[in-house]
């Protein structure tokens, strides 16, 4: 139902490509290992979920408010707030900000909602030299690929194909220097990248959260790529959507205990820098001016809708990690910013329902991503939404016909049993010599990888009116 | 105009199920008087036994933790450190009065410049105004004798922490950022570091050194 066939294509090629089920078999001994043994080490982690999950719903739900409050304490402390509707209203504010600090090179830390709006390729257009500096995503860049999860974009790459990419793009160095360690590689793009960091007249970076009440944005990295993107050049831009806001420090913490945990199984990130405003009056470092952007780029249209539970994300990436079905493919084959289950609720509404309602079709309906979820969105729910308008749309009208054929005979006890009665005769007769089938017609898929048990050639129902006659005897 | 457009769009959605009015009383409530979120139980404990849960996290972090009993001990520690790391005895350093009131003419064989760093400095020493046990987090507030780029550009990250400054979580620890602001709000940045800088980006492997340290040392001072 609802099938997609660049999904399933995408799908197929994924589950073919060796390199990347390699790099996918690391995940569950990585980040769920992880993540399960700082739970296990937090007796208040479930509490913790719910608070932060009781601080996103009120920030939510008074977000007109905060947002004006926060605008207000940023300009207070010297920040210049900007609107954008859409990516691209942002992008020509980011644009103008780089051309009037005279920029040349711009370094940027890592941000999701700059995937989104594609950022790094406009201000390329404008002859910038855009870098990402965060290694996976510089890894990304230089590949001309787009991340595949959200906290460890390049998780697709090994590290043989890294020190391919690194020989290509830095043909200055020596061509017979040694990359076959990580440690190599991180060295080198460590070289690579610091000359970046100093040459750099503007800085972007997102923010993991506002703070309303001081004017500050909060941003995490285990690099300190962030640190040396906002510290080192002389303009800092923090572009973020409006859902980021909330309210207070007090509450940033409560997130921020549940943010690292649930992302790579840390207790906390390396560096958590809360970042309020350019560089003070008797400062000797910092930069000279700050500029936040908020981005709505259609949030304050879900506010209103059924999926407003979907902007508590706080972009851990744990429904990613848990999910089967991400586990298996990969965040490419769904062909969007957001893969997993929270991209499968996401992207529908940020791109359009026709072009990626499918995406809930991805998923197994186990629950697992909502029972990690640090701020215990009900994605299952919300992706069976998706279902629902997938299969309403023109290209499931086979679907359509199947489930209402169905519906007809579910309702209908009678009818039922005269259509599936001979059906499992006949199976049962076909089968009863191996027990099994190795192929079957209209299942197919099912058989090119395992066989079909035979059923024993009567209904459960028959079974069971039999069972009951003998025990009334 | 993007402004107008944004609020207006969230107003018609947040309006049906609570008026203004209602959402500015809310959102007032909860700036004037912040939420008081659970504390965790493996911080309620006392002051000594805070410390050694925070000397257990810098160890499971990987990084260095050199304790010494006074601050006048502070100088001949971090030579030492340096010698042992096979690192140049020099030291970028940061300002304020706890740090110009080290006893920098004793410094012998270690070279000091104070200031924000420049490319190529390879230690950097900066002061934390709290240690968090919770999670053996430094928190660091810039400013003109604290420069940020300290804990950020060099090589090797030094940070001085006094055993009296070692909190339960990170609530206590911005009472002592605001307490040392003079309740001004919050410094340029605030940053809170836990551990050196890190990568699992390639073959998900963590390395150590990404952009920021490689290192991370945390000079403990007993009695400052």
């Amino acid at each position: 139902m609802g099938r997609n066939p660049t999904f399933e294509a995408n799908a197929a090629a994924a589950l073919a490509d060796s390199a990347l089920q390699r790099a996918l078999a690391d995940v569950p001994a990585g980040f769920v290992a992880g993540r399960a043994r700082v739970k296990a080490a937090l007796p208040e982690f479930d509490a913790l979920r719910r608070s932060g999950r009781d601080i996103r719903d009120h920030t939510l739900a008074r977000l007109d408010v905060y947002l004006e409050e926060f605008e207000r304490n940023a300009q207070a402390v010297g920040t210049a707030v900007h609107w954008a509707t859409s990516g691209s209203v942002a992008a020509e504010i980011i644009l103008d900000i780089c051309r009037s600090a005279g920029a040349r090179t711009v370094t940027k830390s890592k941000s999701m909602v700059s995937e989104e709006i594609g950022l790094r390729a406009r201000l390329e257009a404008a002859a910038l030299d855009v870098v990402e500096t965060d290694l996976g995503e510089y890894i990304v860049q230089i590949r001309g690929e787009t991340p595949s999860h959200l906290i460890a974009p390049a998780i697709h790459v090994g590290a043989a194909d890294v020190a391919a990419d690194f020989r290509k793009r830095h043909s200055q160095l020596a061509a017979d220097r040694d990359l076959s360690t990580p440690e190599a590689l991180v060295a080198e793009a460590r070289g690579v990248l610091r000359e970046k960091f100093h040459a750099a007249e503007v800085g972007i970076t997102g923010a993991n959260f506002l703070i309303a009440a001081t004017g500050s944005a909060i941003v995490v990295t285990n690099e300190g790529n962030a640190d040396l993107t906002m510290s080192l050049p002389k303009v800092h831009i923090v572009l973020a959507s409006i859902d980021k806001l909330v309210p207070t420090l007090a509450d940033a913490w409560v997130l921020l205990r549940l943010l690292a945990r649930s992302a790579t199984g840390q207790e906390f990130t390396a560096y958590t820098t809360i970042a309020t405003g350019p560089r003070r009056a008797a400062d000797r470092d910092g930069p000279e001016a700050c500029h936040v952007i908020l981005l709505d780029n259609g949030r304050s249209e879900l506010l209103g809708s059924e999926l407003r539970d979907v902007l508590r994300c706080i972009r851990c990436g744990a429904c990613m990690n848990h999910c089967p079905v991400y586990c298996a493919v990969g965040g490419h084959a769904y062909g969007s910013v957001y893969a997993g289950p929270i991209g499968a609720v996401l992207t529908p509404a940020l791109v359009g329902a026709s072009e990626a309602a499918h995406l809930a079709q991805a998923s197994t309906f186990c629950g697992r991503c909502e029972e990690v979820c640090p701020v215990e969105i009900p994605l299952v729910s919300l992706m069976r939404r998706w279902r629902e308008v997938s299969l309403a749309q023109p290209s499931a009208r086979w679907s359509r016909a199947v489930l209402r054929g169905w519906a007809f005979l579910a309702e209908r006890p009678r009818a039922y049993r005269f259509v599936v009665r001979p059906i499992i005769a006949a199976l049962g007769a076909l089968g009863a010599a191996r027990g099994t089938f190795r192929s079957l017609p209209l299942a197919g898929r099912w058989t090119r990888h395992r066989d079909f048990p035979a059923p024993s050639g009567r209904t459960f129902q028959d079974l069971w009116a039999r069972q009951q006659r003998e025990r009334q005897r | 105009m993007s402004r107008d457009r944004i609020l207006a769009s969230i107003r018609s959605a947040l309006e049906p199920r609570e008026r203004e009015p209602a959402r500015r009383r809310a959102a007032r409530d909860r700036l004037d008087h912040p939420a008081e979120h659970l504390s965790l139980a493996r911080t309620r404990l006392p002051s000594a036994d805070l410390i050694t849960l925070f000397k257990a996290h810098i160890a499971a972090l990987g990084a260095d933790l050199i304790d010494v009993a006074a601050s006048a001990e502070i100088l001949g520690a971090i030579a030492g450190y340096l010698k042992a790391c096979q690192q140049p005895l020099r030291l970028r350093a940061g300002s304020d009065p706890f740090l110009s009131g080290l006893p920098w003419d004793l410094a012998g064989e270690l070279a000091v410049d104070h200031g924000p760093a420049r490319a190529g400095d390879s230690a950097g020493l900066s002061r934390a105004v709290a240690g968090v046990a919770e999670t053996g987090t430094l928190v660091l507030a810039s400013g003109p004798h604290n420069p940020v780029t300290l804990a950020f550009v060099p090589d090797t990250h030094l940070v001085v922490v006094r055993g009296e400054t070692i909190v339960p979580g990170y609530e206590q620890a911005a009472e002592f950022v605001r307490a040392e602001l003079g309740g001004a709000g919050l410094p340029r940045t605030l940053n809170l570091v836990t551990g050196a800088s890190r990568t699992g980006d390639i073959g998900g492997k963590i390395v150590m050194g990404a952009h920021g340290p490689r290192r991370l040392a945390v000079i403990l001072v007993a009695d400052a």
